[in-house]
């Protein structure tokens, strides 16, 4: 077929999200390349996640159908997939960065002697070929990284580099393809997906969030960010790190593995920004960053930002909260 | 059980990074190194599952002359040797060349198990522990946060998003991505820096290992981000910097 691929994912018989950003990804490459883009859903029992592909701006839809693929298994989908790809030949497969894709898209990637351009977050054409842009150094640094080798090549898309509302809607027609897979080459077993226990702290609910990272150093020094989340009437939360170290309970945690928040104000406290830090918060309304690296990550999304030591500059806010709520 | 614990050496996590006069990496010359950090939990977890179970633990490490500190770091927390393939110029390799070199380096070995962080703090491509695995026929999980062994191999709790986990059966040998939070990690005692230096560290060269690989994924530019937002920076002395962010809070976000 040549044109793009846009492989999508469910759970359950329910869309990840980033599906529709990758898909919205998908036209704009085709349409600046002057291709096509089509797209592939794999499972059991996914006829009418299919239709409802059916009704996208697409050329064609595939259903990937086959008993097993009732469960994800990396051997499962790669094998399938490549099935897939060997046959409708597309010059670029595209996938959400999910932590599902993570673990089987660089094996599938690996199978046609190709790398998996990960976590893209943006693309230009040149040459009528795309140059992908993806970050370096958990945010610092951009790079451009474009494919080369034989066609295909394979690029998965960050949460939120492309927004789901420019999907454009039109009519595909439905292909079900029955890739050849055996059990006998899935070597993983895995079980049902759970959750650890329900969730005491609420993050989601909470109006202001003061978030804590990696720059108050040690355990000790988190009373000092509690103070400043009561003076505001704030929710106390942090970034992985922190809670990897047990300075705060893992239901405290935003971000790509916590909870995703979106409050009227999240104060970002000696946290650097790590993308996976940021798909949990960036759709917060006001984004505030204390930080002594001017060059960190979370700058790119704050609206307010104070460049300096946060041992200094949160108790001083503590300070002048109390006094403006006088 | 024979343990591989794939480890890279990254520039420290505070650097101040400069692109250099090419423009496709940054200047190296005066960055601090340190193990990545996932990749020093999966070496953790690695030593732990030794205690549990007996064997051996082998850290291998594809870098620079610079990364034998790194090396020297893992055999002092208790690796019981390491294999270093000394290269200087790792930027004309992509991840398929780099996992080449790291799987053929490994096969020599016949591990049981391979561990390796879910991803680097530099290129942060979260893939290197995959593709070894598909280039050496083994079944893999990513983003790893429990390893214990089962009848028919091992099981392991993946991590998955928003909060879910599964867990998952595979047989050995298997290859494994760790996620920082895994475990808690040790610090070298002065005994484990002693022994250290009397460990065997097996140098090898990208020619030693016979593997040729052409990059197909080449970093053309590297720059810096553009902004998304205009971020009002607030500045003064901790009290000015203050004072001015409860006034926006309190007059123009209205949350105070």
């Amino acid at each position: 077929m040549s044109g793009v691929l846009v492989i999508m994912e469910q759970r359950g018989g329910a869309w990840s999200r980033m599906s529709w950003e990758t898909l919205v990804a998908g036209q704009q490459l085709a349409k600046q390349t002057g291709s096509t883009v089509s797209a592939a859903v794999a499972g059991q029992g996914i006829g009418a996640l299919a239709n409802e592909l059916a009704s996208k701006r697409l050329d064609k839809v595939y259903a990937v159908e086959h008993q097993l693929l009732g469960a994800y298994t990396a051997d499962g989908y790669t094998s399938a997939l490549e099935h897939l790809v060997r046959n409708a030949s597309p010059d670029i497969v595209l996938f959400p960065h999910t932590y599902q894709v993570r673990d089987f898209a660089p094996k599938l990637a690996t199978r046609f002697g190709q790398v998996l351009i990960s976590d893209t977050i943006g693309f230009r054409v040149e040459g009528g070929a795309p140059v992908f842009a993806r970050q370096l150094f958990q945010g610092k640094l951009n790079a451009d990284v474009k494919a080369g080798g034989p066609v295909p090549h394979f690029a998965s898309v960050q949460a939120g580099a492309f927004r789901a509302d420019q999907l454009e809607v039109g009519t595909a027609a439905v292909e079900t393809f029955a890739p050849a897979l055996s059990a006998d080459k899935i070597r993983a077993k895995p079980d049902t997906p759970f959750r650890e226990s329900t969730r005491a702290v609420d993050l989601t609910a909470a109006d202001i969030i003061v978030s804590v990272g990696r720059g108050i150093k040690e355990k000790d020094n988190i009373p000092i960010v509690e103070e400043l989340a009561q003076a505001l009437g704030a929710e106390l939360a942090a970034s992985r790190p922190i809670c990897d170290s047990g300075w705060l309970p893992m239901e405290r945690q935003v971000g790509s593995s916590g909870q995703t928040v979106s409050p009227k104000v999240y104060m970002a406290v000696g946290i650097s920004g790590a993308i996976q830090h940021l798909v949990g918060m960036k759709g917060a309304k006001t984004i505030v960053a204390i930080n002594k690296d001017s060059n960190a990550p979370i700058f790119e999304v704050a609206d307010y930002g104070i460049v300096g030591d946060l041992f200094e500059v949160v108790p001083a806010l503590v300070e002048e909260v109390k006094k403006a709520k006088l | 059980m024979k343990i591989i614990v794939s480890i890279k050496q990254v520039p420290v996590r505070d650097s101040q990074l400069r692109i250099d006069a090419g423009g496709r990496w940054i200047q190296e010359n005066d960055l601090s190194f340190e193990i990545n950090e996932p990749d020093a939990y999966a070496l953790e977890e690695a030593l732990q599952l030794k205690e549990k179970q007996g064997g051996e633990v082998v850290a291998l490490c594809l870098g620079p002359a610079r990364a034998s500190q790194t090396i020297r770091e893992a055999l002092a927390k208790g690796a019981d040797r390491a294999i270093h393939i000394e290269e200087e110029d790792l930027t004309s390799f992509d991840t398929l060349g780099m996992a080449k070199l790291l799987a053929k380096a490994a096969e020599a070995e016949k591990p049981d198990l391979i561990l390796t962080g879910l991803q680097s703090d530099d290129l942060g491509s979260g893939q290197t522990g995959v593709v070894m695995a598909e280039i050496l026929g083994l079944p893999s999980a990513t983003i790893i946060m429990a390893v214990e062994t089962a009848d028919s191999g091992i099981r392991v709790k993946r991590e998955l998003e928003d909060g879910w986990f599964q867990n998952v059966e595979m047989p050995l040998p298997a290859v494994l991505t760790i996620q920082s939070g895994i475990n808690k990690l040790r610090y070298a005692t002065l005994m484990g820096i002693k022994k250290a230096k009397t460990k065997e560290v097996k140098r090898l060269t990208v020619g030693d290992l016979g593997v040729t690989s052409t990059p197909v994924a080449v970093i053309e530019r590297v720059y810096l981000p553009q902004r998304t937002k205009q971020t009002q920076i607030l500045d003064g002395s901790a009290r000015e910097a203050a004072a001015k962010l409860v006034e926006k809070l309190k007059f123009e976000v209205r949350a105070i």
